[in-house]
């Protein structure tokens, strides 16, 4: 007997549906149409033209992928740590989550502020230094002559956005069922066998959910970087913001959103080919 | 004696409430909860110190009794206002709260940026129904609007203005080149320097600060790093720093005469190579500051270049370590950048008898002299300073005054005519910074370059050039 047709699902699914559509790829086609098309509707290469000649295109593209390969590698070993400690279920780990979690409920630009007031030149990090006698004036660490408006960022977004990765690494340990990690005690297994054996391999799920958000949000990063290093250092986001707000060209502002975009999806895609997940893996 | 004052005291509350419910206008229920809290604070004071207050107390009483006896007796009702100006949120809350309190009506002070504005007026043009009533922009925003047809005529206003007493030359701009009047000027603001007085033990000898030289800026510098081992001038060139009007409207004019047509002459390479060697006595941490009040407190800076309003701070929180003074001159004259702020009313305004009392409104000497106080533009009408301005504002109003009234003055108006295309235009000037300055490419090459964006710019916008460069027929010409 063949079965009815089940209406169901579809007519729930259909509010989001039409949400996304709504909100989020019809926009996106908008964009995409504001960066290739002029006023008069003529189609052009003109706007991606002028955000690749931009003096600050190639200085842009370096920075966002200089604070992707130094932000990520560090906030993945950090989370991991934070989430097997977490996870040990240690008295008090709760604790822990509640620390973690902290930064998550601040905005960026604030958290961008708050690292601003430490790296600035009359700021805590100065002050410190100053008062332990390890500075008798104080040193500008936001010059941009020297690489440390990077380092600021990359703490700052560090310090910002590891919970994040930790939260879905946590979820991830604790769907493992515990008896695998058990087996292999039983077989002799040390502690760091167990994790390079079978937590990790385990938590490939996760480890792909977290790296495929972290990224796009490491492409999107902004608020931090034009709090913490002014001029000193631009991102494409940024460049999007300024084309958009302050030299007020929503070709070129779409443009650069455009290219974000296509970038996000495309190490999307990288990452799922590259971690992808076999069916037995799936908890 | 105690019993006495606090009978009269409950007189007045009565009579507040009966003529709070009298005329329920909002305004005047308003005055009566502050004065009622005002009141209650006396009775509180009264009754814990007794006594000594009296004669305090029934000056307050009586200031009370008058305030509310005379309410206003119109009320121009609902007032949309869109403003370019006062644009920080601390700002509008004093627009809101002090500046157009006392407005006969609901005044409702919306801030926006230049480009939301020029859209919606626009789009309410378009749609032939609006909601905005008064427009307080840049002199350079008009022009577009103008072209659009969406400002309306003036001129009366402007004749019951004429005792005001504002410049003649900012009427003139008022009418944007025609012989209508568009915009009355309400406020203006220019772009000053200021030091800690630390730093004034360095300047060069024989240098008067009031009548610097660029060389002697220079030399000042260097005489505090060489002294301090600091890099202690500071320049606003952070992301929303107002960097590109100082170079537009200061240096460029200063050394080339011009802010456009010898963008890339060779006055602008001395220029420049002068800016390369005076960057080395700035703090290089200028690339992240805003607004330059918050460095010169901290004192991370001595010597700072910056907006009148970005600067205020400063002066109010510390008079007395804090002198302002007028930006140097370079071969070419003085350059520097006054800044007219005008109100309008758009063609579309649903409130148009509102819109024109809130303009005269905004040109009475009492809230000139509060938008001075709190926002820190300074009046374009006739106004005596009185006492409570404080010394921080007098000083600054001295040096925008002095700088004006420089004989080598060279004034160098804003941008006109670029209208959307004017974010561009900055940005070639803050791009020409960043690269020659900070980056250190070849002057040269870095000027024929934007030189070649910014013509194409003009071209595109078809704008003549405006002063301090000579006039041209068609679109602006960088030679």
């Amino acid at each position: 007997m063949r079965r009815r047709f089940q209406w169901e699902p579809y007519i729930l699914l259909l509010p989001s549906t039409v949400y996304l559509m709504l909100f989020f790829a019809w926009p996106m086609l908008q964009a995409f149409e504001l960066a290739f098309r002029d006023e008069n509707g003529v189609w052009t290469l003109e706007f991606i033209q002028r955000m690749v000649n931009d003096v600050n295109f190639w200085k842009a593209v370096r920075t966002t992928f200089i604070l992707i390969v130094t932000i990520i590698p560090l906030q993945f070993l950090l989370a991991l740590a934070m989430a097997l400690l977490v996870n040990a279920k240690l008295r008090g780990s709760d604790l822990f989550v509640y620390i973690y979690a902290l930064p998550l409920a601040i905005s960026d630009l604030a958290a961008g502020i708050i690292w601003f007031a430490i790296f600035t030149e009359r700021g805590y990090l100065n002050t410190v230094l100053y008062s332990l006698g390890i500075l008798d004036q104080p040193y500008i660490f936001l010059n941009y002559q020297t690489a440390w408006p990077v380092v600021a960022v990359v703490l700052a977004e560090v310090w910002r956005a590891t919970s994040i990765v930790m939260v879905v690494l946590v979820a991830g340990l604790q769907a493992i069922p515990r008896e695998y990690d058990e087996a292999a005690q039983v077989f002799g297994a040390g502690w760091f066998t167990r994790l390079w054996r079978v937590t990790l391999p385990l938590l490939r799920p996760s480890i792909q959910v977290a790296l495929i958000l972290r990224t796009i949000l490491a492409f999107q990063v902004f608020a931090v970087v034009l709090a913490v290093a002014g001029q000193a250092l631009t991102v494409l986001a940024a460049e999007a913001y300024r084309w958009y707000g302050s030299w007020r060209n929503p070709h070129v502002a779409a443009a650069y959103a455009a290219l974000i975009l296509v970038l996000s999806l495309g190490t999307t895609v990288f990452y799922l080919r590259t971690l992808q997940v076999s069916e037995e893996v799936r908890v | 004696m105690r019993r006495y004052i606090l009978l009269s005291v409950a007189a007045v509350l009565a009579l507040l409430v009966l003529a709070a419910c009298a005329t329920p206008t909002p305004q005047v229920i308003r005055e009566t909860v502050v004065v009622t809290k005002e009141v209650e604070k006396v009775v509180t004071k009264e009754v814990e110190k007794v006594v000594k207050e009296t004669v305090v107390v029934t000056k307050e009483v009586e200031k009370v009794v008058e305030k509310v006896v005379t309410p206003t007796p119109v009320d121009y009702g609902k007032v949309l206002i869109l403003s370019t100006q006062a644009k920080p949120v601390e700002e509008a809350e004093k627009m809101r709260g002090i500046v157009l309190r006392d407005f006969p009506g609901q005044a409702e002070f919306i801030p926006e940026d230049e480009g939301v504005l020029i859209d919606r007026v626009l789009a309410e043009k378009q749609a032939g129904k609006g909601s905005v009533d008064v427009l307080i922009a840049l002199h350079g925003t008009y022009p577009v609007l103008l072209k659009e047809d969406a400002l309306s005529d003036v001129s009366a206003l402007m004749e019951r203005l004429s005792d005001r007493g504002i410049p003649e030359a900012f009427v003139e701009l008022g009418k944007l080149g025609t012989d209508t009047q568009y915009y009355i000027p309400v406020m203006q603001a220019t772009y000053i320097f200021a030091a800690n007085k630390q730093a004034l033990e360095y300047l060069p000898e024989g240098a008067d600060i009031n009548a610097l030289t660029w060389d002697e800026l220079l030399q000042w510098a260097k005489n505090i790093y060489e002294a301090t081992g600091q890099r202690k001038l500071g320049f606003p060139a952070g992301e929303k720093g107002l960097m590109h009007r100082f170079l537009e409207g200061y240096i460029y004019p200063s050394f080339t005469g011009g802010m456009v047509t010898n963008f890339r002459s060779d006055d602008a390479v001395a220029m420049w190579e002068f800016f390369q060697e005076l960057w080395q006595y700035v703090n290089p941490q200028s690339v992240t500051y805003e607004f330059m009040q918050e460095p010169l407190l901290a004192e991370e800076v001595w010597v700072a270049f910056d907006h009148t309003a970005r600067l205020i701070n400063a002066f109010k929180e510390r008079p007395d370590d804090f002198v302002a003074f007028p930006a140097p001159a370079g071969p070419k004259g003085r350059g520097f950048m006054p800044v007219i702020v005008g109100a309008a009313i758009p063609t579309t305004a649903p409130n148009r008898a509102g819109a024109e009392a809130l303009i005269e409104y905004l040109t009475a000497p009492e809230t000139q002299i509060a938008i001075l106080r709190e926002i820190g533009f300074f009046p374009v009408t006739n106004v005596d300073f009185p006492g409570y301005v404080s010394v921080g504002i007098r000083l600054e109003g001295e040096a925008v005054t002095k700088q004006a009234a420089a004989p080598d003055a060279l004034p160098a108006l804003l941008p006109v005519g670029l209208g959307a295309r004017g974010g561009e235009f900055n940005k070639i000037y803050r791009d020409t910074f960043t690269r020659i300055v900070l980056n250190g490419e070849d002057i040269r090459t870095v000027l024929d370059e934007e030189a070649a964006l910014l013509q194409e710019i003009l071209d595109d916008t078809g704008a003549p050039c405006w002063p301090p460069d000579p006039p041209s027929d068609g679109p602006c010409q960088v030679k």
